[in-house]
């Protein structure tokens, strides 16, 4: 793998009958988890889509740039809230997918390795359908490690899960992905505040960034520092409505 | 209870048919009785299932070649949009014209035989096939797509390891409408260009004003096509259940 780069974007976006963002500034820091919160409809999936190379609704006039200075689109890999998982493939096949849709020899060694630290050795030859939600999330996981990319863009990937699994989640994403560059989109101000090393609040205003809570992520889901910056990130949020 | 329901069915409708026929004294050449249909189909089985077994080749050759073409075509125009834009009309167009009305014509070409009959069968299990596998092709879920994208996919390795897969249900539909549509069209064929089949049998039989016989060959071609539709619909059954699978 690359070494983790530092990304930034910035410029402006427009839907045909109006502004979506303006004078944006976003700075993701190298091998740390950046948590992108914010309203609905605000614009933060455009921005992870953007940077991950993907068709966007609005017409975006600016730049994205790494550094080192690096191709995007061949360094990223890509969470979304919905597992995506291929429903007619096994969970094994789905780990694998990046390999075979690229025509490439597939590491099996690193496969068998990722099913077994995500928890799914024993289900690998089984179809998504006969999974838990959490298990589900944790093959998508695994196939998003399997691209072994040094920037992880995650759109809001735990957001459907129960607090139980989504905590567990948020801690086994949390030590596979350590080192890398990562993006999260996230609605859940306490997900912000367990993983973040850089809290950013996007409103119609444009961009804040907060301070995140002292102590190293995942923070514990009880430790009060992280619960009283939960609490100010809600607040936050609330005062935009 | 489906099947018993199914049976309960018929056997009314046999009573009901024997009813008519023996309380109206109508005229066997007109309507001949259930029992008689039966006592023909027997007595004439060696003829009919010679007959059968032509029709049945031409059906199981133009649901294959329909069905490849059909399913050829819809790729071509999933890779290209400038295809869709030329071909997708007239492919519209095609289906305006009456079948039927090109039999002639197909025998012309084709000569007197299973050729025609074939590109009958053809010509009715094309459309179905392509236009269902392909409006499946053009509808993969934009998730499933968007994920490919980032992970720097090669196009044909998407449509043979997401886009097809998530077509097969589509596919599934049209091969089983197509399935029903290939007697229909090998029959045509019989009627006006061929010598054989179960289609010129009946023909022959109504010529004659033997309606028993004629009957007999029409219960043999529903029997077929009844075995064909639900061969079809259990090859064609892991697709479906993963439609149902996946939402």
């Amino acid at each position: 793998m690359t070494p983790a780069p530092a990304l930034r974007i910035r410029g402006s976006a427009h839907l045909p009958e109006a502004a979506l963002f303006d004078a944006l500034d976003l700075k993701l820091t190298p091998g740390r988890w950046t948590c992108l919160l914010g309203p609905s409809g605000v614009g933060k999936s455009t921005i992870l889509r953007l940077i991950a190379g993907l068709k966007v609704g609005a017409i975006f006039d600016g730049e994205i740039t790494s550094e080192p200075r690096q191709s995007i689109d061949d360094n990223v890999a890509y969470m979304a809230q919905e597992d995506l998982l291929l429903p007619w493939a096994s969970v094994r096949d789905n780990v694998a997918l990046g390999a075979r849709l690229r025509g490439e020899t597939l590491n099996t060694d690193r496969l068998e390795q990722l099913l077994h630290r995500v928890g799914l050795a024993e289900m690998a030859h089984r179809k998504p359908r006969t999974l838990s939600g959490g298990q589900r999330q944790r093959a998508a996981l695994a196939r998003t490690l399997m691209e072994d990319k040094p920037l992880v863009l995650l759109d809001e990937p735990f957001s459907a899960l129960d607090a139980r699994t989504r905590s567990d989640m948020q801690d086994l994403a949390y030590s596979l992905l350590a080192g890398r560059t990562v993006l999260l989109v996230t609605h859940d101000p306490g997900e912000a505040a367990r993983l973040a090393h850089k809290i950013v609040v996007m409103s119609e205003q444009g961009l804040a960034e907060l301070d995140p809570p002292p102590g190293e992520a995942p923070r514990a889901v009880d430790d009060p520092e992280m619960l009283a910056a939960q609490g100010r990130l809600m607040a936050r949020l609330r005062e935009r409505v | 209870m489906r099947i018993v329901a199914g049976l309960a069915a018929t056997l009314f409708a046999l009573a009901l048919w024997q009813g008519i026929v023996m309380l109206t004294g109508v005229p066997r050449f007109i309507l001949p009785g259930p029992e008689l249909v039966a006592q023909t189909w027997w007595s004439s089985r060696a003829l009919i299932a010679d007959h059968a077994l032509d029709t049945l080749t031409a059906i199981i050759l133009g649901l294959g070649l329909g069905a490849s073409l059909g399913i050829a075509v819809a790729l071509a125009l999933a890779m290209s949009q400038r295809a869709r834009t030329f071909v997708q009309p007239l492919l519209i167009f095609s289906q305006t014209l009456p079948v039927f009305a090109l039999a002639p014509l197909l025998t012309l070409w084709l000569g007197f035989g299973m050729g025609s009959k074939v590109a009958m069968a053809v010509l009715l299990v094309f459309f179905p096939v392509a236009s269902a596998f392909l409006d499946g092709l053009l509808r993969t879920p934009n998730g499933y797509l968007d994920l490919a994208n980032t992970m720097q996919a090669r196009p044909l390795a998407v449509l043979w390891h997401i886009r097809i897969p998530a077509a097969l249900p589509a596919l599934a539909s049209g091969l089983r409408l197509s399935a029903v549509y290939a007697p229909i069209g090998a029959v045509i064929g019989e009627w006006v260009g061929s010598s054989q089949g179960l289609g010129y049998l009946m023909l022959l039989a109504n010529g004659r004003s033997k309606t028993d016989l004629m009957f007999a060959a029409l219960f043999t071609l529903s029997i077929l096509s009844i075995i064909l539709y639900y061969a079809v619909k259990a090859a064609t059954e892991p697709w479906s259940r993963q439609a149902r699978h996946s939402g």
